[in-house]
């Protein structure tokens, strides 16, 4: 079984994390994703940097710009990971602009990711329609997990067809915002949350964008299954460095 | 050979809609009606009066008499530096702020390079009273002075973008980002003609106007509608869209693309994106675009502000690779020649960006009796700080 579909099983609500690849220091890879392991995270996701991340925020942007200037590739980040998984059990995720990925050769990338013990992805700019159409018997073949993204102008109709293509989860943007833009959630997102909690889906929902400390993961995780916490992590990083992952993890939960 | 775009959003194996799924709903809107509204007929004719009574269209086809002597063959210019604002951008900034009215947008943004489509953007943005916000990246702000000050008088919002490496190609990604953090009441008015289909193909149909009325005006001129070759500029390609989109099924019309070498295609500094680029994704379409082997996107260079675009609009890297277009590269040097001869030998000073495809000459021979059309893009008032430093006038 996918290591993804084991976890979302848990009785628990999950708590994933994502940081950018290569950043703060370019070797930061393995360690940070070893201690957010130890940290009890549940999920990871790896970003692997782009030079013009349109869904971004600064947060986010300004680490992917700083990763590359570290000299990260994705030739890099798999040799990063080479060894992962003698060490870490949880569920990694890369989450990537497709242009990087289409130049690896989609085929290469899904190999590398199969060999290293990637369980996922997340392209944000990889529509369901295309992936479907052009990609997903490369991903099945190397029993990769492609999660889409929903949002507040998500129709129900689109909704349904998301899940249907699912395996996973659905990524839930939790506002219409670049990621890192809001700090508490409002009435406007508990409706969207209780919409789609309504809907009775087939894939479990991890909310995203938007989360950053105890309060907004309990008010993200109501009805979803889990949330991703980025920029707040990323903006945790650059102030105090790999060694302290754990300190941010604990404020959480 | 199909050179239009396809029910999918392609052109060949270009183009396409790569968003995120947070852009789904506009761009499926957009998709869904911008080919109705502007087939409709109180459309056609709100557009087609304002690009007569306040554009000033047609623009004359001038037949460059002194410059066909020069170079030996019958060169006609397309004189899109007559229109108001001072270049083809207007056409498509017209067709967008009607269409946005139509589907009940009430904010309007914009990205720019060198400030020539914000302008044009600012300017429809106060003919019709609407809010407007033009990205513009740090640096450009700094080189486009006079351009920031005329979007600032006709009311728009100037929002530098101080991401990446602070021009065209980031202020884009800034509006991307405002269209995501706005989705409902917001239109995203596209400068080119790229992004993620309908845009490119919009953009093209709005600037289609330039080869519709070429073919009546040379008609009456010539007696025939077809020239042997169209020629023009490519940054992301909307004026050479415009000027190629009624020839484009007849090969009897040869299409001649002048892209911007910069210092050289093998200098570092170029933006000559057909020779330099690979196949990729760019701001929402699969096209050929400026990248490292690790898929960043790299940043171009021209001395023009309105060429230095790292892709390319999916139609034109279609001709490219078809075979139907013969793409040509131009330096710095030749294109500021080249625009010094226009202005000594036709009395008319043509923007950079127009004046990389008066500089063909260098790099094609005609015969006396070629029918040539050059379109004439923009003016040269807002490159003569540019001119004055080269030429030490």
């Amino acid at each position: 079984m996918n290591r993804i579909s084991a976890t979302l099983q848990k009785d628990k609500k999950l708590l994933s994390i994502y940081f950018t690849a290569g950043y703060p220091e370019l070797h930061d890879t393995g360690t940070i994703i070893e201690k957010l392991q130890e940290s009890g995270v549940d999920m990871i996701e790896i970003g692997l940097p782009f030079s013009d991340p349109l869904a971004d925020g600064p947060t986010i942007q300004e680490s992917s710009t700083r990763a590359l200037k570290n000299g990260m590739t994705t030739k890099i980040l798999f040799e990063q990971l080479r060894d992962i998984r003698k060490r870490v059990d949880i569920p990694l995720i890369i989450m990537g602009y497709f242009n990087p990925i289409l130049q690896y050769g989609i085929e290469e990338f899904c190999s590398k990711c199969a060999e290293t013990g990637i369980d996922g992805l997340i392209i944000p700019d990889l529509p369901v329609d295309v992936y479907r159409e052009n990609y997903q018997p490369v991903f099945k073949k190397y029993g990769l997990f492609n999660m889409f993204l929903i949002t507040p102008q998500t129709s129900e109709e689109r909704i349904r067809f998301i899940d249907q293509e699912s395996e996973g989860f659905i990524y839930m943007v939790s506002s219409a915002s670049v990621t890192g833009a809001k700090s508490s959630f409002g009435e406007e997102q508990q409706k969207y949350f209780k919409r789609i909690a309504d809907m009775n889906l087939n894939s479990p929902q991890i909310v995203g964008f938007g989360i950053s400390n105890a309060e907004t993961f309990k008010a993200a995780t109501g009805t979803a299954k889990g949330a991703i916490i980025g920029s707040a992590f990323i903006k945790y990083l650059s102030e105090n460095g790999a060694e302290k992952t754990a300190d941010f993890i604990k404020q959480i939960r | 050979m199909n050179y239009h775009v396809d029910d999918k959003g392609y052109y060949g194996d270009f183009g396409g809609a790569y968003i995120p799924e947070m852009l789904y709903p506009n761009v499926a809107e957009l998709k869904e009606r911008y080919l109705e509204i502007m087939n409709d007929t109180e459309f056609k004719k709100e557009f087609d009066q304002l690009l007569r009574d306040y554009v000033g269209r047609p623009s004359p086809l001038y037949l460059a008499r002194r410059l066909s002597e020069k170079h030996g063959c019958r060169i006609y210019l397309k004189r899109e530096d007559l229109n108001h604002t001072g270049a083809h951008k207007v056409n498509n900034t017209i067709g967008q702020i009607l269409l946005a009215k139509r589907l009940g947008k009430k904010r309007i943004i914009a990205e720019t390079g060198a400030g020539q489509h914000g302008v044009a953007t600012a300017t429809v943005c106060a003919l019709m009273g609407i809010e407007c916000v033009v990205y513009m990246g740090e640096i450009d702000i700094k080189r486009q002075a006079p351009n920031v000050a005329r979007m600032k008088m006709l009311g728009a919002r100037v929002v530098p973008a101080t991401s990446g490496s602070k021009t065209l190609k980031d202020a884009t990604n800034e509006a991307i980002r405002d269209w995501i953090n706005n989705p409902v009441d917001t239109h995203y008015i596209i400068g080119s003609a790229i992004g993620p289909h309908p845009y490119p193909d919009m953009v093209t149909r709005f600037q289609s106007i330039i080869s519709e009325e070429i073919k009546w005006q040379l008609k009456e001129q010539e007696g025939r509608e077809n020239p042997d070759y169209v020629a023009a500029c490519i940054g992301g390609g909307s004026n050479a869209a415009g000027t190629y989109y009624h020839y484009l099924d007849n090969p009897d019309v040869g299409i001649i693309a002048v892209e911007a070498a910069g210092k050289g295609i093998d200098s570092g500094e170029s933006a000559a994106t057909s020779i330099l680029g690979k196949e990729g994704i760019i701001h929402g379409c699969k096209t050929l675009l400026m990248q490292t082997d690790d898929g960043q996107i790299t940043e171009p260079y021209s001395i023009s502000a309105g060429l230095d675009y790292p892709g390319v609009g999916p139609m034109h890297a279609h001709l490219y690779r078809s075979g139907r277009g013969t793409f040509v590269s131009v330096t710095d040097d030749e294109a500021m020649q080249a625009g010094l001869e226009l202005a000594k030998t036709e009395g008319i000073i043509p923007a950079i960006e127009t004046s990389h495809a008066l500089a063909i000459f260098n790099h094609m021979k005609f015969k006396p009796d070629d029918v040539l059309v050059i379109n004439l893009s923009g003016r040269g008032d807002k490159d003569l700080n540019t001119y004055i430093d080269y030429f030490n006038l």
